[in-house]
């Protein structure tokens, strides 16, 4: 008896109430991924001059919708020497990922879902897993321009994967806390100018670059790379499956941005002392991100792939692990009248 | 802890299936799959005794790094291995053997008979006062002694990661030298009186 | 229910959803779409051409190279998340045990710079 109220009391309460905050978040993600697919066309249409997208709804704001109802009516074509098990699960596994990322990212105080304590290795975990879905595509469809392409951005997002880790930890030496929500915290006081930007200003451009090359964004895009791979991975997919990787990627470029903001723009936090504090103003902060991936969409010219790696490995991973060692040291040595140092929260 | 308890079985049935299925799959691409399933499993037990820490790194370095080198590896090598397969049944007697062997060894070790420990201090490690999970963050705890108490393991770690690094690139570089290489440095600093000469022709002459 | 274990039960409860989606999306497309297979259809795309060779095919070490390298600086962060997470207790001695740390890998990064592992090509 005591069993069934403990499960059925406390344990189904609070599962009701966690799995609605679950779908809640889950939801307002993917209709907003609409509207970003849409907005990231429509500014690079803006870029060339074009129009974009304009007939579905008002201003082609429906344009998202009307695609996801083309996805599902499109034939699933299965290549005839694919792994079958395997070519369904790679694009199940880029959009399972890309989602549960979100889980431990904070959208205001408190307005978390899972406010774990080792919130950063849990996205660095999330991320280094995303390769699996490109590699499994790739292998899978034996074909070989997918399993080009999927070398190629194996070898892309691990390389990357490096310098956004020590970029990580630099910002973690000033929070002394591995939890967003102490980070974010760690940055009140002065409004924008007590931001993690100022300090860390060199790193901010670093993970920035970095996060393009990770997503597998332009103009770091080679696993896609219409000219010479045709699409990379991606080329035997169709229908669904196809859709499952273009909201993986997309959602994945998104939580870089949520990931740049609370890092090292104050998360929810108001630039200035004066307005409050809230969620509008992470959401501000995400969606000017988010212009600055789709302009550099629009306006870099691709990377070479032996340059790609050269400025992975040559320029910013002694970068990125120079400024670890040098936040350390401004840190432990009380440089700059502990300028680098947040430690009164967290730890 | 019914929900703890009823995640313990699930993880560990998942672990064990997959394990068995690393070996009894018949492509190895889809042993390696299954071997990404057991780290997922073995992280989701860590977690479930407080040490999450582990289990992150676990998913970190093992699930995101080192299954992306096998991954690579079986992908690339053109080993039948269907064929390698197929004297699977020869190695079974030898194989239980090392099983039971290491078995034997773990119970051992763990204190399992009493009067049969080899580890005399392990019940008394295990025994010892953790610090309740409320209380210190498992990584804060790990990270206090890791550089200071056992500096000489975290040395040593470095020194052993040091070889790594060399042996990989000792055993793979292969440096061709048919290929031509861009020079940056060399093409920054190269400028418009290195690079074009001016020449007065006279009309009628030719150079 | 520990705390500890009250925020992971979330986790669970995403991955959960998250693999729900995926299914129902996978399906919708299986269930509603017209499949009319051929075996022009289904054969590997390359331009037209007949594939003749198979698709798996045996590739540069270089890949193999980078992987390695991959795994043991993930290692080397993977050591700098609990040092930048206890930073304040691990005082001056931790702090140079980690600059002694850094320093024997910087050595073999300087190796591998110098062997031209780093190069592409």
């Amino acid at each position: 008896m005591e069993f069934m109220t403990d499960v059925f009391g406390f344990y189904f309460g609070t599962f009701l109430v966690i799995l609605g905050q679950s779908l809640l978040v889950i939801v307002l993600i993917l209709v907003a991924l609409a509207f970003l697919m849409y907005a990231d066309r429509k500014i690079w249409a803006a870029v060339q001059m074009r129009k974009g997208p304009n007939v579905v709804g008002v201003f082609g704001l429906l344009q998202s919708f009307a695609d996801f109802i083309k996805y599902i009516v499109k034939e699933v074509v299965v290549p005839a020497g694919a792994d079958k098990p395997v070519f369904f699960l790679a694009p199940m596994i880029t959009f399972i990922f890309a989602v549960v990322a979100w889980v431990v990212i904070p959208f205001d105080d408190g307005w978390v879902v899972s406010n774990l304590n080792v919130g950063v290795l849990y996205i660095f975990a999330i991320g280094s897993l995303e390769v699996y879905g490109v590699i499994m595509g790739g292998w899978a469809s034996n074909s070989k321009y997918p399993f080009l392409g999927a070398l190629r951005s194996t070898a892309q997002m691990i390389s990357y994967e490096v310098s956004i880790g020590f970029i990580i930890v630099g910002v973690l030496l000033s929070t002394g806390s591995l939890n967003f929500t102490a980070i974010v915290q760690a940055q009140s006081g002065y409004g924008a100018l007590s931001w993690y930007w100022l300090p860390h200003l060199p790193m901010v451009a670093l993970f920035f670059i970095s996060a393009l090359a990770e997503t597998n964004r332009p103009p770091f895009d080679l696993p896609e790379a219409e000219a010479e791979l045709v699409a990379g991975y991606q080329v035997e997919y169709s229908a669904t499956p196809f859709l499952l990787f273009m909201i993986g990627e997309l959602m994945a470029v998104v939580l870089m941005t949520a990931l740049i903001t609370i890092l090292f723009f104050g998360g929810w936090l108001s630039p200035v002392s004066w307005l409050p504090d809230g969620i509008h103003w992470f959401i501000l902060k995400m969606l000017f991100w988010f212009f600055m991936f789709a302009m550099a969409k629009a306006l870099v010219p691709r990377y070479r792939y032996d340059q790609l790696m050269r400025l992975g490995w040559k320029v910013f991973l002694p970068l990125s692990l120079g400024w670890v060692v040098f936040v350390a040291a401004a840190a432990q040595f009380e440089w700059f009248g502990g300028f680098y140092v947040r430690w009164a929260v967290g730890g | 802890m019914v929900i703890a308890t009823l995640a313990f079985y699930l993880f560990s049935a998942v672990a064990v299936a997959s394990a068995l299925m690393v070996v009894l799959s018949r492509n190895p691409v889809h042993s390696v799959l299954w071997l990404i399933l057991t780290f997922f499993s073995a992280a989701g037990l860590f977690v479930i005794l407080g040490a999450e820490f582990v289990a992150m790194l676990l998913v970190i370095v093992y699930v995101g790094a080192v299954m992306v080198l096998f991954l690579f590896v079986v992908m690339m090598m053109d080993v039948d291995f269907a064929e390698l397969k197929s004297g699977m049944s020869k190695y079974v007697r030898i194989g239980s053997l090392i099983g039971l062997v290491i078995l034997i060894e773990l119970l051992m070790a763990t204190g399992y008979w009493s009067g049969w420990i080899v580890a005399d201090m392990a019940p008394d490690m295990r025994a010892a006062v953790t610090p309740a999970l409320e209380e210190t963050q498992n990584t804060i705890a790990l990270g206090s002694i890791l550089y200071t108490q056992y500096v000489y393991l975290f040395q040593a770690a470095g020194l052993v990661l040091l070889v790594a690094m060399i042996g990989a690139i000792v055993l793979t570089m292969r440096h061709r030298k048919d290929v031509k290489r861009q020079s940056i440095v060399g093409q920054i600093y190269r400028d418009a009186d290195k690079a074009v000469e001016m020449i007065d022709v006279k009309p009628g002459q030719g150079l | 229910m520990p705390d500890l274990l009250r925020e992971y039960l979330p986790i669970a409860i995403f991955f959960g959803l998250a693999i729900v989606l995926a299914i129902i999306l996978t399906l919708s497309a299986i269930i509603v779409a017209v499949r009319r297979p051929d075996p022009e259809k289904l054969s590997a795309y390359e331009c037209g051409f007949n594939a003749f060779d198979d698709a798996r095919m045996k590739f540069d070490v270089r890949f193999y190279l980078v992987a390695i390298l991959f795994i043991i600086f993930d290692l080397e962060v993977a050591f700098l998340f609990p040092w930048a997470a206890s930073f304040q207790h691990v005082g001056l001695f931790g702090f140079w045990s980690m600059m002694v740390f850094l320093a024997v890998l910087t050595i073999g990064f300087v190796y591998e710079w110098r062997k031209g592992a780093l190069e592409w090509a």
